[in-house]
């Protein structure tokens, strides 16, 4: 077994452990984190193509390198937006629950005049 | 077994139980140490596999700013947590999960396993046209001239991901400042945020600057930049601004819309869209590098930031 081996079954595993607490959970932080962990593990499989496309005087391949550099990012802006989604729901209804049987609870929000 | 392999195996045993971590901590804020802790580890894999401007900005996005918004948002939502592990679904379901997550990682293993043989690369091809550019980098390369749509659109996302934060705020606090003011104390975080930014803002305009020739680029060193905005901002040393600033606005689009204006210049002094003229590459790549870095930091700041929470100041 080589490197490139290894951290691809780790890969893999990572996907399935990040895919199992993004369904299992009911907290939608605790969703968007094991998402996050999911979507490591795609990026090091990336890694390992990228790895094994490697040539004389590059160390891997740039193309996928360059992939999943955007990938991270895009990433980023995606978690941040649904944290801050998370967190308005919370001010809005005092919870942060995804139950679509929730008990509606007054709003403390003043929206605009 | 060598010892590179030995120091592989532990480290892929490390992420693994740090993953495992994160999926069963009791509580947010554990798991999202957790998290942290695997997107550092994970940084240290992307060396391991010759991947240095990934592991860059593994450890700046992955670990530090992904890490800075979710540790404040755990913080704040610690009330609702009790709630909703109650809503843990039943055996059924549970189970469902594992037997699809596993059978997902089966065969993702299988992939890895059994690779195409040759592997497919695209490595010759990215390094016939580096001497033209004149960057020695070939990760920048891609990133900056072969893919440069992708790159171009992944700012235009970071901005899109920005306005949708902003627009969450209610409408009476647009235009405002974001988060609640905070006063600097005498502490081991002011020490901090007086004594890293200095070190800290040389470093990210290196990364960047070296980004040409070496492991770097204008994501890092724009993540790095940021890293120490959020340092000043967070110890109180320095107000997040109004959302409403003119120079904000500015610093926000000024690095896309200047790669955009020399990706529609090149439909007249080069081969088309985001091509750049052969004796001009160099130049036009670094200028571009050095506004989209300035506007990379500000995107990032303002989004561990979050959206404004008090009314805009006449």
């Amino acid at each position: 077994m080589n490197a490139e081996t290894l951290y691809g079954l780790c890969a893999a595993s990572l996907v399935g452990l990040g895919l199992f607490g993004s369904i299992v959970d009911p907290q939608p932080l605790r969703k968007i984190l094991s998402f996050n962990l999911l979507g490591g593990g795609v990026f090091l499989l990336f890694g390992i193509i990228a790895r094994r496309g490697a040539v004389a005087g590059m160390g891997a391949d740039p193309v996928p390198q360059a992939m999943v550099i955007t990938g991270i990012v895009v990433a980023f802006s995606a978690t941040a937006l649904a944290v801050a989604l998370v967190l308005r729901l919370f001010e809005a209804t005092g919870d942060a629950t995804l139950r679509s049987d929730a008990p509606p609870r007054p709003s403390n929000d003043e929206a605009g005049p | 077994m060598t010892a590179g392999l030995a120091l592989d195996a532990g480290l892929a045993v490390l992420v693994l139980a740090v993953a495992v971590w994160t999926i069963a901590a009791r509580a947010a804020f554990a798991a999202v140490v957790g998290f942290v802790t695997y997107g550092l580890l994970l940084a240290i894999v992307w060396v391991r596999i010759a991947a240095v401007d990934v592991a860059l900005t593994e450890a700046a996005i992955g670990g530090g700013v992904t890490g800075a918004v979710l540790i404040a948002a755990a913080a704040r939502l610690r009330p609702t947590e009790a709630r909703s592990a109650a809503e843990r679904p039943g055996a059924a379901l549970r189970i469902a999960a594992g037997v699809l997550s596993a059978l997902v990682s089966a065969g993702l293993a299988v992939l890895v396993l059994y690779p195409p043989n040759p592997a497919p690369s695209l490595a010759p091809a990215a390094a016939v046209h580096l001497p033209a550019l004149g960057v020695g980098n070939p990760v920048t390369a891609v990133l900056i001239a072969y893919r440069a749509i992708d790159t171009l659109l992944e700012k235009v996302v970071l901005l899109l991901a920005l306005l949708g934060v902003w627009s969450l705020a209610p409408d009476r606090f647009w235009g405002g400042a974001p988060g609640q003011r905070r006063d600097a104390r005498d502490g081991t975080l002011t020490l901090l945020a007086r004594l890293l930014p200095p070190v800290g803002i040389v470093v990210g305009v290196y990364i960047l600057w070296v980004g040409a020739v070496a492991p770097g680029g204008a994501f890092q060193g724009g993540a790095i930049l940021a890293a120490m905005w959020i340092l000043v901002m967070i110890a109180g040393l320095h107000d997040a601004p109004e959302i409403s600033r003119h120079w904000v606005r500015f610093l926000l689009v000024v690095g896309p819309a200047v790669f955009l204006a020399v990706g529609l210049a090149g439909f007249v002094v080069a081969d088309g869209f985001l091509s750049y003229p052969v004796r001009y590459a160099k130049p036009l790549i670094i200028a571009i590098e050095v506004v989209l870095t300035l506007s990379i930091a500000v995107i990032l700041g303002l989004l561990v930031a979050g959206p404004p929470e008090r009314e805009r100041r006449p």
